[in-house]
């Protein structure tokens, strides 16, 4: 059934599209999640959707280079916002993040309700932008999807030493000349870029999972950044493939929740096996101090006979 | 007649969302309410399934759960080694998705619109009575919500001295004797009961509008707990009725109307309020430096 799937050519290049996107929401969520910036995705998500509408309401079209421009536009500013407040007023992160979130989504469901009440045409879209249909993705916007996610992938490996840098040692950084605040910016706008292109494939709410759960997952196994990037990365992918695959094979069922749910389950997996961090993993290493306690107890007391007996 | 029950509505939503909300903004959980309520969706979901209808205690109760689960679930990851961020990010996401999913699974068999459920539609409000007897004493949510705030109103006037100890040091509060940990659980639980009770009127996702923007305003206005709470909910109270007005006339939706309003008076306040706005300080500011100069 999969086999007959992968060899329709449209389906293969949603599922390739979807995979690729997993892979660059991997990779750029290890470094948000390092950054303790996982929320950011969620609130760039909901951002987005009045720059869309905004997009759709000049351009009369539902054309994803247009939205993704307003999107963009709408996202910076919300992480402008975002910085403003925190910087300038006793308001903290957490309720900056929440306020702007949604404030600007009901922005956007107003502008939303507005277009359906008012504007006749084709609106068709802005529906499915909420939850993602890989599968009602037109051509174009595939190869766009999947040409931006290939972009994010190369831009982080080729800045990875400084991203890795700026995540762990901003200081160090700043020391030896690095432009830190560009660097920042440049890593937000690579996940503003990010999120949008995701918004078609997995929808708005749950693009952002797609940036925590890989990255979560893969700090389970490995304390190593470079190997973190590319397990989170794989872990992504897997999610992309898995999701496209089983939302196409039952027909009416949305791509984002498949997807995440394909990660959650992975996440779930970690959560029990990891070796180091994982349940099983935590309770054998409490089991052998357990028992080291109780030898070393038996030891000192044979000491303590020795010495008082003797 | 039917904008009045709008407003109403609207506001006793605000109020119950204002009142929790201080505590939330205070605490720093803004995000664990955003949390909440995405992640009821799959307990409403599927307590509408089990009931068949949409107003029932079930409901209630069974949304209640699965907010304290994702509260529970939060800190159990937190307190394993997740940062508290992605620990949040990872729990309602993953509810969210089972939420999605059951509602397309089950999509003929329930009449449970996804879209109202996020977003909301409280222009519909007016036209579900409920009708004791033979006598129509108002819309159905006008009551849900009124008993919601009235729970939410006596519990955090009996025990407001534990709340507010518990926001402020909670170290002093755990010292004392007082059960912290049950405080925070008992809070979480009535911002899962509001998040329910005001689904269908303003939606899941602006909800956590109400519940963070008049608080975080009231938050810059004044340093004391008690006027915080009444300033937030008079916020709320004017963002609805200003937000109704501009819904009518913009023809939009009237909860996004709500919340984008609540969003210009933040704005306000954050420009110029007396004491932590921007003028204010920059004012404060100048006046030192002439003092110094």
């Amino acid at each position: 059934m999969i086999e007959m799937l992968l060899y329709d050519p449209n389906v293969r290049w949603v599922v390739m599209a979807s995979l690729l996107l997993g892979l660059s929401g991997g990779v750029l969520g290890s470094f948000a999640f390092l950054r303790k910036q996982s929320l950011m995705g969620d609130v760039l998500a909901h951002a987005a959707l009045p720059g869309i509408c905004i997009a759709f309401m000049l351009t009369g079209t539902r054309s994803m280079l247009w939205f993704m421009i307003g999107a963009a536009i709408a996202g910076m500013l919300a992480t402008f916002g975002i910085g403003f407040i925190t910087r300038h007023s006793r308001i903290k992160q957490d309720a900056a993040l929440a306020m702007s979130l949604s404030v600007f989504f009901s922005v956007g469901v107003v502008l939303l309700t507005h277009i359906q009440h008012h504007v006749r045409g084709n609106q068709s879209g802005l529906d499915t932008f909420l939850f993602g249909q890989a599968a009602a993705m037109t051509m174009s916007d595939v190869y766009l999807l999947a040409t931006v996610a290939l972009i994010l992938i190369a831009a982080c490996a080729l800045f990875f030493k400084e991203f890795k840098l700026i995540s762990f040692d901003p200081e160090f950084a700043k020391g030896i000349g690095l432009p830190v605040a560009a660097l920042e910016q440049f890593l937000m706008f690579l996940i503003v870029i990010a999120v949008i292109v995701g918004i078609q494939a997995v929808g708005v709410v749950l693009m952002a999972a797609l940036l925590i759960i890989p990255a979560v997952t893969a700090r389970y196994w490995t304390d190593h950044l470079g190997h973190m990037v590319v397990i989170a990365g794989a872990i992504g992918a897997f999610s992309g493939f898995s999701g496209t695959i089983l939302s196409t094979l039952a027909h009416h069922l949305p791509t984002g929740p498949l997807t995440v749910l394909s990660a959650t389950f992975l996440f779930a997996l970690s959560l029990i096996l990891s070796p180091k961090r994982g349940l099983v993993g935590k309770w054998l290493s409490r089991r052998k101090a357990r028992m080291l306690l109780v030898a070393s107890d038996h030891l000192e007391q044979e000491r303590a006979f020795v010495r008082g007996g003797g | 007649m039917s904008g009045w029950w709008i407003m109403l509505t609207g506001s006793l939503v605000a109020i119950s969302c204002g009142i929790l909300g201080c505590f939330l903004v205070l605490r720093r959980l803004a995000m664990v309410g955003d949390a909440i309520s995405h992640a009821i969706l799959p307990g409403i979901v599927i307590a509408y399934l089990l009931s068949g209808s949409r107003d029932s205690l079930v409901m209630l109760f069974g949304a209640a759960l699965i907010g304290l689960v994702t509260v529970f679930l939060i800190q159990w990851f937190q307190n394993s080694g997740i940062p508290s961020d992605a620990s949040i990010g990872v729990v309602f996401t993953a509810l969210f998705s089972v939420g999605v999913i059951l509602v397309s699974l089950y999509t003929r068999q329930i009449d449970l619109d996804l879209d109202c459920v996020l977003f909301g539609e409280i222009a519909f409000v007016p036209f579900d009575r409920l009708i004791v007897g033979s006598v129509d004493i108002g819309p159905r949510a006008f009551w849900g919500l009124l008993l919601c705030f009235l729970l939410v109103a006596t519990i955090i006037t009996l025990f407001y001295k534990q709340f507010k100890l518990c926001s402020f040091d909670p170290a002093l509060a755990a010292a004392l004797g007082i059960p912290v940990a049950f405080f925070h659980y008992v809070l979480m639980g009535l911002v899962s009961v509001t998040t329910v009770a005001s689904f269908e009127s303003v939606g899941a996702i602006l909800v956590v509008g109400l519940l963070v923007v008049p608080p975080a305003t009231a938050y810059l206005l004044t340093d004391r707990l008690h006027v915080m709470i009444l300033l937030s909910a008079f916020i709320g109270v004017l963002s609805t009725v200003l937000g109704y007005y501009v819904a009518y006339w913009l023809d939009a939706s009237i909860a996004g109307c709500m919340v984008a309003v609540a969003g210009v008076l933040f704005v306000l306040a954050f420009l110029f309020s007396p004491k932590h706005g921007l003028m204010g300080r920059r004012k404060r500011l100048a006046k030192r430096m002439a003092v110094t100069v």
